[in-house]
């Protein structure tokens, strides 16, 4: 009952951040060159006057900013946000079609990151400044440098063109139509590429961070206290030691969750893969700005829906943040 | 600074950064004398491998990836330190604003700096280039914009903690200004924190200029690596070389400037690398 | 005391105990050939200053060294025929919470804050005993209820941060007492706690050392604690052993010098003579000075939670006079000396200063008026900015005010030579310096603008004791050269006694009791001032030695 009350409340606080970037989306239009209406119409080329005529009225660009303000947040809160020309749909439809994918590689993402990143932390720390910490080091200093549409790329060089084992593009094979478990494998197959690509910088800043977290928490008092109870040093690490070490793992990760969506234009680009971020491209391409806003809306929100369940999810590990 | 200097350069994997980055600076340094010609310029045979001549092969225009990545290393070193720095001071300011004063002040300036936390920060970054249209000036400013919440959160926290220092309680009785006290007492001894941020806020800032010109969206007047990768990648199948080389270009550079940032933060702070260690 | 406790056989003799530090340290070694017996139930405190290798003594024993630079590098440390210094770490794991085991300084940080009270003791039990679940419940429970801790189910499920100073360490000593170990080792287990906390908690060791026959060894710093609670005293210095005996005969009749200064060093309870005669010229006058803090509230923040830090505070100080305002922690003691000083901005009341109320004055006439009350704080590590030589921090508040470098310089020597430092010192940085030196430098940053009245904010309290007499010394010799007004905040009678005019007891923001020192000392009024002097560990012992004096 407690808690449901701290969820009510924190989705109250939410309201404000979403209602900032509404704002903020507002802003950037204006920051657009020529009214609102030629961004969202006339660079689409293909709109009607009437319709034109009608956006100008709807958005009300005689009336003062404030009026206009007003205008746009009430139409984005419920929902429309807009008209594509160039998809020929609406902004929301096309969204709610590619949030899908992009729900799916973000997850598979995450799972891969925060899993392997922990573990690998883990194994770093335990084994202090042996040839296994060097190496997961090495490789996560790398991992953490290198570009992520440049080792897609190098990724499709190897494993689809000179090896030919994992497709290079899509997310289903074009015109298999599989069904059930089938389907399922084909998909997961699709997914192994983007999903490495986009989770191996994620995965190297988490390798790093559950390290120095280990390291930091194995230098508390508590610690020595276990040690002095007749512990052995590995209950210690996975009874003691990782609980709290994992804390600061999950807080960045929701940090994170804004870089992850910014990172999927750029996998989901380079592969191909149907989601938002590929939505984004195109849109960048086509110049459909109202539709790139559309996306930044719905991603930022997105984010803080992550970190709305980040916080909850904290209340479970954390024992010291208060839900009263 | 020699005891500095010294300990530093102990650290193995920093003294390699190092000469990874003077490398990278003397690349761009002399990118002109190198290559005097304009890297946009046709210099052989589109999509020869990489020869004597051209000692990385050349694109499917003809132009030269060696001269490519020569000049981009300016690019990416100028935008990286620039728009860093920029984000740097304001995350500083406003941190140090909102720790300092706290109450109110530290309420609204870390509600703005949440929000921007929260805004995917790369979408944002290709909706203001998108908007403000692709050149130098706006992938500055778009990077700065997206890269200066941590710092203002780091500093926040840095001045939150040192408000309540003692010898900061000291200063206030003896009648020092707010002003003075957060730029002669406070600031200082945040220095190092904020260098070591900082520092590794340029390779991040370089990551985000070569993503941006690899969707396109680099002025279009200005040679970077992420231009040359995306440009080639439609010819990935048949000319390898011209995403390979400019992307090892960015991962060393990349590479070296975390790995000097890291041995900055050893040096700068001894305490924690013993304990590490 | 216990006095048959030498016919017994010892439970753990140390012979030549040598621990190694790393190399290029200022010290070869942390301990260098001690050798000590502990005797089943009895109670050794091992005593000495920071540095002297006390804690060291009990990670040794432990073989909770923080090797591999730091480890026994001779001697032995026989506990039930064997020598644990070579024993295996199976061994080590074996006895270390069963046979003996550890209570340490902070209860906070030494629990796992993740988990319950009731699963950090269960896991003892689950490591060294083949109990079922049920009944390593029981035994828990029972635990609890032996250390008193009220309410033994609810704690049980409690995590540390929602019990108090007291019960956190009630629960450590119910951890390390479960298996009934036959040494229990306690580093400085008091000293993080309240005086009438830290009384229950030395009442609490002394009860189930008794009941089970435990031989103890307990670190301290403090000899009145030593005078509370030791069978034997083992005194320490620079990593060696000063002294040994029975603590009735150290206490009384020391033999070492060492022994003697300290023990001289230990406030007595005997109140100075009051200094100010006749009634003199107000310098300060507090009203009715309040504060309220509050944290959460706001638009979206939840449950408000107010702390009335200071309540209706009044106090009038008269030159040359030294008010003591005496309170444990969370009394509000601190919170009122940085309302009157402005640091933190009251809710209601005034400050006046010769008439002007120093509370309603703009930001720059504050400024200007600050040179007439300065303050001398807690922690010698933190009150002195690291990035600055000592002359700039003392010559800064003058600087600031326009004075020329040369006369500041001068002024500055003046000052070093008045809190006896070198005058070389102005050329060094803080870290150059011991925490008594430092002390003695932000008393020079205070006098640098010839203040009227000095607030000394727990000035003495991170000191060790033989330091904290100099520096208290130190105080009233400037105080009655320069003719000062003081207001000495603290949370120790004896100290307040040694300086102070007026004493005021503070609980829970309020002022429960104030008056003349003697008066206060010889009889108490309010309850919780009776309980504070009753707390006071060693207060027989140091009464003896006062009336010896």
């Amino acid at each position: 009952m407690k808690r449901l009350r701290y969820i009510l409340r924190r989705i109250v606080q939410a309201i404000p951040v979403v209602l900032a970037i509404v704002v903020m989306n507002f802003l950037l239009l204006q920051l657009a060159e020529g009214d609102a209406v030629d961004v969202l119409a006339g660079e689409a080329g293909s709109a009607t006057p009437e319709y034109i005529a009608q956006l100008r009225e709807r958005f009300g660009l005689d009336q003062p900013v404030h009026v206009q303000l007003v205008r746009y947040v009430t139409n984005i809160l419920s929902l429309d946000l807009g008209y594509s020309f160039r998809q020929e749909m609406q902004v929301s439809e096309l969204i709610l079609m590619r949030l899908g994918p992009t729900l799916l590689l973000m997850i598979t993402t995450l799972v891969i990151a925060v899993g392997f990143g922990a573990l690998l932390g883990i194994l770093a720390a335990r084994g202090l400044n042996t040839w296994r910490d060097n190496l997961i080091s090495v490789f996560a200093l790398v991992s953490y440098a290198t570009p992520l549409f440049w080792i897609g790329l190098m990724f499709v060089v190897v494993f689809s063109i000179k090896l030919d084992l994992l497709p290079a593009s899509g997310m289903e094979s074009i015109g298999a139509f599989y069904e059930g478990w089938d389907r399922v494998l084909d998909i997961a197959v699709h997914l192994i590429l983007p999903a490495t690509t986009l989770s191996l910088f994620y995965l190297a800043a988490y390798t790093r961070l559950m390290r120095a977290s280990i390291l930091e928490q194995a230098g508390m008092d508590y610690v020595t206290t276990a040690r002095a109870k007749g512990l052995t040093e590995r209950a210690i690490t996975y009874r003691h030691i990782l609980r709290n070490a994992l804390l600061p793992v999950v807080t960045v990760a929701g940090v994170q969750m804004g870089g992850l969506l910014g990172g999927s234009v750029i996998v989901e680009s380079v592969f191909g893969w149907p989601g938002l971020g590929l939505l984004a491209y195109d849109a960048l391409f086509s110049r459909d700005l109202n539709l790139l806003l559309g996306i930044f809306f719905v991603s930022a929100c997105l984010v803080v829906a992550v970190n709305l369940f980040v916080d909850i999810l904290y209340t479970f590990l954390d024992p010291r943040i208060e839900v009263g | 600074m020699a005891a500095f200097l010294a300990r530093f350069l102990r650290n193995r994997s920093a003294a390699l950064g190092l000469v990874l980055l003077a490398g990278v600076l003397l690349l761009a340094l002399f990118a002109p004398v190198l290559f005097p010609a304009d890297p946009f310029s046709l210099a052989g045979k589109p999509m020869s491998p990489p020869s004597p001549d051209f000692l990385f092969g050349t694109d499917t225009l003809g132009r030269d990836v060696a001269a490519a990545i020569a000049h981009g290393a300016v690019t990416s070193l100028m935008i990286g330190f620039v728009a860093s720095l920029a984000a740097v001071l304001f995350g500083t300011v406003l941190g140090a604003l909102a720790g300092y004063f706290g109450g109110k002040v530290d309420d609204l300036l870390m509600r703005i700096t949440e929000i921007f936390q929260t805004i995917p920060s790369f979408v944002f970054a290709i909706l203001l280039v998108a908007i403000l249209s692709p050149s130098i000036q706006s992938v500055v400013i778009a990077i700065a914009v997206v890269s200066w919440p941590p710092v203002a959160r780091l500093v926040r926290g840095e001045f939150l903690s040192m408000k309540s220092r003692e010898f900061v309680q000291a200063a206030r009785t003896l009648g020092m200004s707010d002003g003075r006290i957060i730029f002669q007492q406070i600031l200082p001894n945040c220095l190092s924190p904020i260098i070591v941020a900082g520092s590794l806020m340029v390779a991040t800032a370089i990551l985000i200029e070569s993503g941006l010109a690899f969707l396109g969206l680099g002025d279009p007047n200005v040679m970077s690596w992420g231009f040359m990768i995306g440009a080639g990648r439609s010819v990935l199948r048949s000319a390898w070389w011209v995403c390979t080389f400019p992307g090892i270009a960015i991962l060393l550079t990349v590479l070296a400037i975390n790995l000097v940032g890291e041995g900055l933060n050893d040096a700068l702070n001894p305490r924690l690398r013993e304990r590490a260690a | 005391m216990n006095a048959t406790s030498k016919s017994r056989s010892p439970v753990l003799e140390i012979r030549d105990l040598q621990v190694s530090l790393p190399t290029g340290g200022d010290r070869l070694f942390a301990i260098d050939g001690v050798s000590l017996d502990l005797h089943e139930d009895e109670i050794l405190c091992i005593v000495g200053e920071s540095g002297s290798g006390k804690s060291m003594m009990a990670r040794a024993i432990m073989g909770l060294l923080p090797g591999p630079m730091v480890f026994a590098s001779n001697g032995e440390v026989r506990f039930e025929g064997n020598n644990l210094l070579a024993a295996s770490p199976a061994h080590m794991r074996d006895i270390r919470g069963s046979r003996i085991a550890m209570i340490f300084q902070e209860p906070m940080t030494a629990l796992n804050p993740l988990m319950t009270i009731g699963q950090q003791i269960d896991e003892v039990l689950r490591i060294h005993t083949k109990l079922d679940r049920a009944a390593r419940r029981q035994r828990v429970l029972a635990i609890l209820a032996d250390v008193h801790l009220p309410d033994p189910e609810t704690i049980l499920s409690a995590f540390p941060h929602q019990l108090s100073g007291g019960q956190r360490q009630r629960a450590m000593i119910a951890m390390a007492l479960i298996l009934e170990p036959r040494v229990i080792i306690a580093d400085e287990p008091t000293t993080a706690l309240d005086v009438t906390t830290q009384a229950q908690i030395l009442q609490l060791i002394k009860e189930i050392q008794r009941k089970h026959k435990t031989g103890v060894i307990f670190i301290t710093h403090d000899f009145s604690v030593v005078a509370e609670i030791a069978d034997r005293v083992a005194v320490m210095q620079g990593g060696g052993l000063v002294e040994l005996g029975k603590a009735a005969d150290i206490l009384n009749r020391p033999q070492q010098p060492y022994t003697k200064a300290l023990i001289a060093a230990v406030p007595s309870l005997r109140p100075r003579a009051p200094s100010v005669s006749g009634r003199r010229e107000e310098v300060l006058q507090a009203v009715g000075l309040s504060k309220t803090f509050s944290s959460g509230g706001g638009l979206f923040g939840g449950r408000k939670r107010e702390v009335k830090a200071v309540q209706d505070v009044n106090l009038t100080l008269r030159r040359g006079e030294t008010i003591g305002i005496v309170g444990e922690s969370g009394s509000g003691k601190s919170t009122l000396a940085r309302l009157i000083i402005r640091l933190i901005q009251a809710d209601k009341g005034e400050v006046l200063l010769h008439g002007t109320d120093f509370l309603k004055l703009n930001s720059r006439q504050v400024r200007s008026e600050r040179k007439r009350i300065q303050m001398v704080f807690q922690d010698p590590f933190a009150s002195l900015n690291p990035r600055y030589k000592v002359g700039h921090i003392i010559a800064e508040g003058m600087l600031l005010r326009g004075t020329p470098k040369i006369e500041a310089c001068r002024r500055v020597n003046e000052l070093l030579d008045l809190v006896g430092l070198d005058r070389k010192s102005a050329d060094r940085f803080p870290h150059e310096f011991s925490g008594g030196q430092r002390q003695r430098i932000g008393v020079a940053r205070a006098l640098a603008l010839d203040p009227e009245i000095l607030i000394a904010d727990e000035a003495v309290s991170a000191l060790d004791v033989s330091v904290q007499a100099q520096v208290l010394r130190l105080l009233a010799d400037i105080r009655d050269r320069l003719n000062l007004s003081m207001l000495f905040i603290t949370h120790d009678l004896c100290v307040a006694a040694q300086v102070c005019d007026h004493i005021m007891v503070m609980r829970r923001g309020e002022v429960v009791e104030s008056g003349a020192t003697a008066e206060v000392f010889a009889a108490p009024k309010h309850d919780y001032t009776k309980a504070l002097f009753k707390s006071i560990p060693g207060r027989s012992w140091i009464a003896a030695k006062d009336s010896v004096l």
